[in-house]
């Protein structure tokens, strides 16, 4: 069966991949330090040698829309566009295409339809920031096979934080299930508290610093119980107006289990949002 | 009241780059044709298949026509469709970095939680 080496959690900048390739009177004062964390965290993917990456993520209403939105969707395609003409422009993201592991997408939508899950998917799904931010910091070689899996974390109605828990359980289950002698890393993204459109935006810090202090206390220990018993679809809009974001990591500390720590835990404090970094490996500490 | 329409005009424009800057240069005229044409079409189906009853009220028109991002807001459109096409637009002018971005912020400060849904 595969086995799942490493499981990591990591907010998605947008902004990470042109402040550290900025130079001179256009680098921000922050960029050094940021790149030196990001390079941290990225020897904890690097050593644990994966040769798959589940991707965990969500479409910014690039391809989704609301005529038709998927909870829950998976991607099973041979290859992925990735970055779209507004992330160019806004953010200065390059255009990237990454190989996708058919195999494992069709092995995940079979499985997990029948373990209760209804997933939608997309044989033709260019990803956006959501997976490509953790593309670049965690292997901008873009080298291995994906399988990307998207959130409605953006759309309401939205599924309740547990179903998030309960899918990265699942996905944990059904990885380690798949007949393949394959190592896999399982990666999401989501945000702490963040605000986007509304009053609190775009300040010195993220707008709920007490709240990312407890988010990341019940990430790094792995309390899903703490965490699952104060959030709820109607708490996360107190931290900030796109803290539903939240629940991608929620999702992860499902992956992870209940109650495990994580190996590797880093955070940055930076304008607009907390940059919030985590690792576990569930089969020991690569050499 | 449709927040969806409103939601789908910020989407439509904010993915096709001549509509941007349509949309800054001319809003009320883009908005005036956008309803009549692109707002009216299904996405993403056969061609030729319009809605029959989908418009906008004259306050969504309003708000649109007058760049107003704040009314926007209020009438819970979604603030990631709405601040993506807006820095689109006028994060250009800034002068200093983040500066149209914090004073879009600025002048949303009247409002406080809950704020207005968005659900659509």
């Amino acid at each position: 069966m595969a086995r799942i080496v490493a499981v990591i959690a990591s907010t998605h900048h947008p902004f990470y991949y042109k402040a550290s390739t900025s130079t001179g009177e256009d680098r921000p004062p922050f960029a050094d330090e940021w790149v030196a964390k990001i390079l941290r965290f990225r020897e904890t993917l690097t050593k644990a040698a994966p040769d798959v990456l589940v991707m965990v993520g969500s479409d910014h209403f690039h391809q989704l829309w609301l005529d038709n939105m998927p909870q829950f969707l998976v991607g099973k395609a041979p290859m992925y566009d990735a970055n779209w003409y507004n992330e160019e422009r806004e953010f200065g993201l390059p255009r990237l295409l990454l190989r996708g592991q058919e195999d494992l997408s069709a092995y995940i939508l079979r499985e997990g339809l029948d373990a209760g899950f209804d997933l939608a998917f997309s044989n033709e799904l260019r990803i956006d920031h959501s997976i490509t931010c953790p593309i670049i910091t965690l292997r901008p070689e873009a080298d291995l096979p994906i399988v990307p899996i998207y959130t409605n974390i953006f759309a309401p109605p939205l599924p309740q934080p547990k179903r998030f828990v309960q899918l990265g359980q699942t996905i944990r289950e059904l990885v380690e299930s798949w007949p393949s002698d394959l190592r896999v890393a399982v990666i999401g993204t989501g945000h702490l508290s963040l605000e986007l459109g509304g009053p609190r935006q775009f300040g010195p810090h993220g707008p709920d610093p007490e709240f990312d202090r407890r988010a990341v206390e019940w990430i790094a220990t792995g309390d899903l119980d703490g965490c699952l018993s104060e959030v709820t679809l109607d708490s996360l809009h107190a931290p900030g107006n796109a803290t539903h974001g939240f629940m991608d990591f929620m999702l992860m500390m499902g992956v992870a289990g209940a109650g495990r720590k994580a190996d590797y835990v880093d955070t940055y404090d930076l304008f607009h949002t907390m940059e919030a970094y985590f690792t576990w490996y569930p089969n020991g500490v690569p050499a | 009241m449709s927040k969806y329409l409103l939601n789908k005009f910020l989407y439509t424009v904010d993915r096709d780059p001549d509509l941007v800057e349509r949309y800054r240069d001319d809003p009320a005229g883009t908005v005036a044709w956008w309803e009549s044409t692109l707002g009216a079409t299904l996405l993403n189906c056969h061609s030729g298949e319009a809605t029959t009853w989908l418009s906008f009220t004259d306050e969504e028109r309003g708000a649109l026509a007058a760049h107003d991002h704040v009314a926007l807001f209020g009438l819970g459109a979604h603030p990631f469709l709405t601040l993506t096409l807006f820095i689109a637009m006028f994060e250009r002018d800034n002068t200093e970095p983040l500066q149209y971005q914090k004073r879009y912020g600025e002048m949303l400060r009247h409002y406080s939680l809950p704020y207005p849904d968005i659900a659509t």
